[in-house]
Parts: structure tokens; C-alpha cells; sequence
């Protein structure tokens, strides 16, 4: 099943994740991620669905969720034409004997490295999900300890954007 | 000017024409029912939280109002939960209030507290928790706005005891302004124009009519759209009503408890027009069947329901009553002689199973409606409650007009139709109002007779005893080789007697011959009657 990416404008109440978890989990839809904050407008939060589905289910989502009161707007991102991040923190392990090499990857990546401990390093990375993954892998030789991610974010390229009121090119 | 918020409760109750609530009263509500008392709106004190919610949705439905009830915290508020739900899948516009506690204790399980916003939002349209008293005008005409707008249904508002003594200054919206709630009307002139063509294309068409078209008022545009085209139409069970249930040209009630004409028009349509429907399963099963043979228009005001469960042909977003007024204006008539002779054949092949009546030792209950159907006016109104005695009703009794058949469709809860008749009396006045009961749903909800007897309500009320939970016990002799598991209930209590406590005038009658009489008698007043009628176990529903 392929992954579509859905930005949600909804009001900044309380109770209005539990909403949209309470919608998916009730009709069996699959969130891959979600990842919310506050806009340029404090009265307006923003979503970033990542869900697993073919069409059918990803219009599903679409309209039970333009069905909330607190939703206010709704668009699928193309993929060629939105860029998308998730920032992730890994904690790995590091020898003296490894620490050179696992600074190599990191930088290959442009990943960063945020905290040093005598047998640990933590690395911060952003980027789409493959790049992250790829990270992990190329990690995991040393072994992860702790791994946080924040889901994914995303927004489209150039003069488009969503806002409460229109979503149209300027 | 300055009040309290159970004052402003009321007063905005009062500003959105509030006749009537049905409510129950307990410690996190009684600011708000202290304000009552300097209120002419009326309130209905029920037996159970969930009489008065029932009763708020037979009210709506008969009215075409906003049903409005009332409970306290905690068991009061999950005693309306069954309710809440019932009117979210029959889409039926009611605001329950409830009283929450104290602000500064939530989610501290202090007595009586329970999360009602938490509990109800998979089953309502939306819901409040009151935070500050000075959001109260607002959200009240928020969800009365909500409520019965786009497509209806129940609206919760949680108000904590300490916001309902907190004071505001008062002013109630003229207008509401929900970013995220702005329901279409309008149909697409585009897609109602592509309606028209596959409508002049089709060889087979039929429309299947919902609950939407009685809910936007639209059966009168219904029976223009088919008077003048000649379509057949075909009903679901929330849809009884929308067209007389004896025009030429109404099948009856599609589905696994429907009639054979009604599916074979269905299944041997070319173009099926699914209008305020949504295509539930107690309907159409199997809709790959049908779309395989037939182009498929849906007309609703919920976009979410049009793809939902059947593949879509022609949608069509908006209220059915001003799509059907756009229609009825470029529709040509159909020539469909064929199709109708073939369905005319297959009506008459498969006519209603009406056995011989005369000779009886039980009432047969498909003999019973039959005969109310001829004492009954066209704005009679009947209720039905859950199993084997609500599809009887549907299938059985004349329906004339839309509002008038009040059943639960989408959830079949046992218990509504008691508590709804109330609501439904209250809604209409004098006219006829008669509930037609099994033994176990009636049991479900027996005390409201104390609320009927209290208000005075005429409700007439008809139980067919068989002493079973029929419709459980049908499906364990069909289905599970007669073993029958908990569906006996020979223990029974004498029902006139039950209803002679509570000071009604009733009968019994254990056969046909006394059928007529009968009914005669409970129709000759204005008063509470309980008609307890013996019916044979092995009638079956269909
Ligand atoms: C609240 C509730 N509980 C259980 C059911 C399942 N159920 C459907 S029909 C039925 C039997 C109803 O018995 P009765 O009211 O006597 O009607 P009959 O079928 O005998 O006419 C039951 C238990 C239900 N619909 N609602
Ligand atoms: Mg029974």
C-alpha cells in the first residue's frame, strides 16, 4: 500500500487529537505518522497525517476527518512537489575504536552529533524518511540504544500554500 | 446583562424557541435546574435519562425541531449514551445537556464524574466540554446550529457545576462562524444535469429513498420527481414515509428484511438513484451485485457517505430537497413501460403474505397493522420498537405521510419506542400517537408509563406478546438448528395489570375476531391505553 501525506489545518482546542486518534483507531484506518503544532496562527494547528491506504482508503480519511467540527481544511500533498522532513535522535554505541568511523557516517550524512558520552554518541538527523532509515542502518552495526523520531512534516514547494481561507497559488 | 450560567443556559434555550426538554435532574445539574424554575419552558421529568433522550429524538423527528434533553453527571450523563447513539445513526437533530463536575476536580475520579466528551465523541457530531462560562451563548448556538443543520444529529454539551454559577454578561449570537462546519446545499448544476442524462438513458431506473429525504422535508419534491417521471421507488427503513407507502409506484422497504419486489427492482435496475442514503448493510449487502449491472447516482448531504459503501456513478453533494426541485424542473417523463410490467409481475407474484385471518387462537400481529392501518389517519403517528414488531410495522402498516413512521433504523435499540412515542405526543398534540411493542423491548423502558401517566400523554400503546425475544429466537431456529439460547420470557408479567397500576385503561385479546373492536376502542380517546395482544411464537417476520 502506498503512503500518502495529509496536511490538516484544525482548531487549536484541546481534545481535538483525540478526535482525529479516536477517528482513525474507530474505523481502522492506519497512521503511519502524525505530527502536530501550533501555525503562524495561534488559533490554528497544523497535522501531518502520513497514512498507509490505496485511494479508496485515503479518501475515506479525508472526508470522516472533514466531518470533525474542529477540522478546518484538508489537502493531500503531492510528493513531487512538497518537501518532507522527520528529525529523529539516536543514541548509539561508541568505543574509542568506533567513534572515528561512526563521525565519518555521520558527516556523509550531514547528520549531527548532539551529545558525547565515554561509550555513547547521540546523533541528531533530519530528513525524509529513507534518508533516516538509511542512517539507522548504517548505525545498527554498533548498536542503537534509544531511537526517537518525530513523524513526519511536510510542506509544498514554491508559491503554494494552505491557509484557513484559501490554498491557491499567490 | 448579567447572569449566571445556568441562567444563560436557559436563556439561550429560550432564544433558539426551546418548547420542551426532557430531562433528569442529580447534584452537577442543579444550578441549571434551580434556573428552570423561572423558565416557562417546559421539562419533562423521565423515569431513566434514556426515556429523555429518546424522547427528545421522537420529538425532532416528528417536528422537525432540534429535541433537546437534560441530565447530571456521571451515571446520568452515561445513562444518555444508548440515546446519543440511536440519534447519531438515524442522523437526528438533539442537544443533550449534561452536568459535569466541578471544573478544578476533572480527572481527579471524584464522585459522579465521568468523561462524557471522551465517551460520546465516536457517536455524536460533535460535543463541548464548558470551560469558561463566558463561551456558553456562543456554544449553545453553536451546537443547536450543528445540530440541526447539514446532516442532523445529537450535539452533547458538558457544563461542570461551578461554570453553571459563574456569572456573564450576556448576549446571544445572531450568527455562528465555524471555520471548519460549512455544509453544501447547493447541488452542482453540472452533476444534476448528468442526473437527468442517465435518468433519460435508462431503461430500468430506481430511486431508493433514506431518512435524508424525510429529514430535509423533501418528500413532497419526491412525489413530484415521480409522479412526473414514472421511477420506481424502493425505501430504506429510515426512508418509510418519504413516499406514501400505497403509491403505485412504491415497492416497500429493500433489504434482508424487506419485500421481494422491492430487491428485485434493485437487482435489476440499470440505474439506481440513492437518495438521503447510505447504503447501509441491513439494505444492500452485497452492492457488487448491483453495481455490476446498474450506474449508480447518490444524492446526500454528507459527502462522506457518497463512495462509502457502494461505487458511485454520479455524486451528488447537497440537500435533497433543492437537488430534487433542480431535477423536477429538466426531467423529462420516462418511457420504462417494461420495466414496470416486469416489476408490476413480480409485485404481484410476490404480494405481502397475508394467511387467513378468521380463525385464531393468537393475534396475528401482520393482520393487526393491516386493520390500525384503516382506523388511523394520515397523521396518525406510529413508533415501533426493536424485533420482529418493527419490521411487521414496516412492512405492514400504511405509512401516508413522512414524520409519521418513528423507528430506530440504524442501531435497532430496543427501548426507543416507548420513550419516542412520548417525545412524538408532545410533539404533535392531539394527534394519534401509538407505539407498537414486543414483550422484551417494552420491558426495556415499561417505567416511562410513570412519565406518560405524570404528563397525561395519550399514548396508545400495543404490545405483541409472544412471550420471546422473537426475532433473537428466529434466527437460533433458523440459523443455529433451534437451539434456543435466552430468548424465552415466560415469566411475564400480566401487562393490563401493570398498566392498571399506573391507571391506564387496557385489554387484553388473544384472537383476530377481537382484533377490530379492540383498536376501536383504544382509538376513542385522547388517553394512555395498553392493547396487550397474545401472538403466536412461530410467527415469523417476513
Ligand atoms: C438494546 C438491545 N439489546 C438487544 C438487542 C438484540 N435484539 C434484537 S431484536 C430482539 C428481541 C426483541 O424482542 P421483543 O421486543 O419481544 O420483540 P419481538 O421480536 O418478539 O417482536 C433482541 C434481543 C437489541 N436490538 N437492542
Ligand atoms: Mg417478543
Amino acid at each position: 500500500m502506498a503512503k500518502h501525506t495529509l496536511s490538516v489545518l484544525v482548531e487549536n482546542h484541546p481534545g481535538v487529537l483525540s478526535r482525529v486518534a479516536g477517528l482513525f483507531s474507530r474505523r481502522g484506518f492506519n497512521i503511519d505518522s502524525l505530527a502536530v503544532g501550533v501555525t503562524e496562527n495561534p488559533e490554528v494547528s497544523r497535522m501531518t497525517i502520513v497514512v498507509d491506504g490505496d485511494d479508496y482508503i485515503v479518501e475515506q480519511v479525508s472526508k470522516q476527518l472533514n466531518k470533525l467540527i474542529d477540522v478546518i481544511k484538508i489537502k493531500q500533498l503531492d510528493k513531487n512537489d512538497s518537501v518532507s522532513r522527520e528529525l529523529a535522535l539516536i543514541k548509539v554505541n561508541a568505543t574509542a575504536a568506533t567513534r572515528g568511523e561512526i563521525i565519518q557516517i555521520v558527516e556523509i550524512f550531514r547528520a549531527k552529533i548532539v551529545d558525547v558520552s565515554k561509550n555513547t554518541l547521540t546523533i541528531e538527523i533530519s530528513g525524509g524518511t529513507d534518508k533516516v532509515a538509511a542512517l539507522e542502518d548504517m548505525l545498527k552495526q554498533f548498536g542503537i540504544k534509544e531511537i526517537v523520531r518525530t513523524g513526519t512534516i511536510a510542506i509544498e514547494r514554491g508559491n503554494k500554500y494552505i491557509k484557513v481561507t484559501n490554498n491557491d497559488e499567490e | 446583562m448579567r447572569l449566571t450560567g445556568a441562567k444563560a443556559i436557559i436563556k439561550a434555550l429560550e432564544m433558539e424557541n426551546v418548547e420542551v426538554m426532557f430531562g433528569y435532574p442529580g447534584a452537577a445539574i442543579c444550578p441549571f435546574y434551580d434556573a428552570l424554575l423561572d423558565s416557562g419552558i417546559r421539562h419533562i421529568l423521565t423515569r431513566n435519562e434514556q426515556g429523555a433522550v429518546h424522547a427528545a429524538s421522537g420529538y425532532a423527528r416528528v417536528t422537525g425541531k432540534t429535541g433537546v434533553c437534560v441530565a447530571t453527571s456521571g451515571p446520568g450523563a452515561t445513562n444518555l449514551i444508548t440515546g446519543i447513539a440511536t440519534a447519531y445513526m438515524d442522523s437526528i437533530p438533539v442537544v443533550a445537556i449534561t452536568g459535569q463536575v466541578s471544573s478544578e476536580l476533572i480527572g481527579k475520579d471524584v464522585f459522579q464524574e465521568a468523561d462524557i466528551t471522551g465517551a460520546t465523541a465516536p457517536f455524536c457530531k460533535h460535543n463541548y466540554l464548558v470551560k469558561n462560562v463566558k463561551d456558553l451563548p456562543r456554544i449553545i448556538k453553536e451546537a443547536f446550529h450543528i445540530a440541526s443543520t447539514g446532516r442532523p444529529g445529537p450535539v452533547v454539551i458538558d457544563i461542570p457545576v461551578d461554570v453553571q454559577n459563574r456569572e456573564l454578561d450576556f448576549i446571544y449570537p445572531d450568527k455562528v462562524d465555524i471555520k471548519g462546519y460549512k455544509p453544501t446545499y447547493k447541488g452542482h448544476a453540472q452533476q444534476i444535469k448528468r442526473v437527468a442524462e442517465a435518468l433519460e438513458n435508462a431503461k430500468a431506473p430506481v430511486i431508493c429513498a433514506g431518512g435524508g429525504v424525510v429529514n430535509a422535508n423533501a418528500s413532497g419534491e419526491l412525489l413530484e420527481l415521480v409522479n412526473k417521471s414514472g421511477i420506481p421507488v424502493v425505501t430504506t427503513m429510515m426512508g418509510i414515509g418519504s413516499l406514501p407507502s400505497k403509491h403505485k409506484l412504491n415497492l416497500g422497504m429493500l433489504g434482508s428484511h424487506g419485500l421481494y419486489a422491492a430487491n428485485y427492482a434493485v437487482h435489476n435496475a440499470d440505474l439506481l438513484i440513492i437518495m438521503g442514503a447510505r447504503v447501509g448493510d441491513r439494505a444492500i449487502a452485497a452492492t457488487n451485485k448491483i453495481t455490476e449491472k446498474a450506474k449508480i447516482i447518490h444524492i446526500d448531504i454528507d459527502p462522506a457517505e457518497i463512495g462509502k459503501n457502494i461505487e458511485v456513478t454520479v455524486p451528488v453533494v447537497g440537500d435533497v430537497k433543492l437537488i430534487l426541485k433542480d431535477l423536477i424542473d429538466i426531467i423529462k417523463p420516462l418511457t420504462i413501460d417494461n420495466w414496470l410490467d416486469t416489476i408490476n409481475k413480480v409485485k404481484s407474484e410476490h404480494p405481502l403474505k397475508n394467511r387467513d385471518y378468521t380463525d385464531s387462537n393468537t393475534v396475528n400481529p401482520k393482520y393487526l397493522l393491516t386493520v390500525l392501518s384503516e382506523l388511523t389517519g394520515e397523521d396518525s403517528i406510529i413508533t415501533t420498537e426493536v424485533g420482529q414488531n418493527q419490521i411487521w410495522s414496516a412492512n405492514y402498516y400504511n405509512v401516508r405521510k413522512a414524520r409519521k413512521f418513528i423507528t430506530s433504523g440504524g442501531m435497532g435499540t430496543m427501548g426507543y419506542g416507548l420513550p419516542a412515542a412520548m417525545g412524538a405526543k408532545i410533539g404533535v398534540g392531539k394527534e394519534k400517537v401509538i407505539v407498537i411493542g414486543g414483550d422484551g423491548s417494552f420491558q426495556m423502558s415499561m417505567q416511562e408509563m410513570g412519565t406518560i401517566k405524570q404528563n397525561k400523554l395519550g399514548v396508545k400503546i400495543i404490545i405483541f406478546n409472544n412471550s420471546r425475544l422473537g426475532m433473537v429466537r428466529e434466527i437460533q431456529k433458523v440459523r443455529y438448528c433451534g437451539r434456543y439460547s435466552q430468548v424465552l420470557l415466560d415469566e411475564n408479567p400480566d401487562f393490563v395489570k401493570l398498566a392498571e397500576a399506573y391507571s391506564f385503561r387496557g385489554e387484553r385479546i388473544s384472537t383476530n375476531a377481537d382484533v377490530k373492536d379492540a383498536l376501536a376502542r383504544m382509538l376513542s380517546d385522547d388517553e394512555p391505553y395498553l392493547l396487550e395482544c397474545i401472538v403466536d411464537p412461530e410467527e415469523p417476520t417476513l
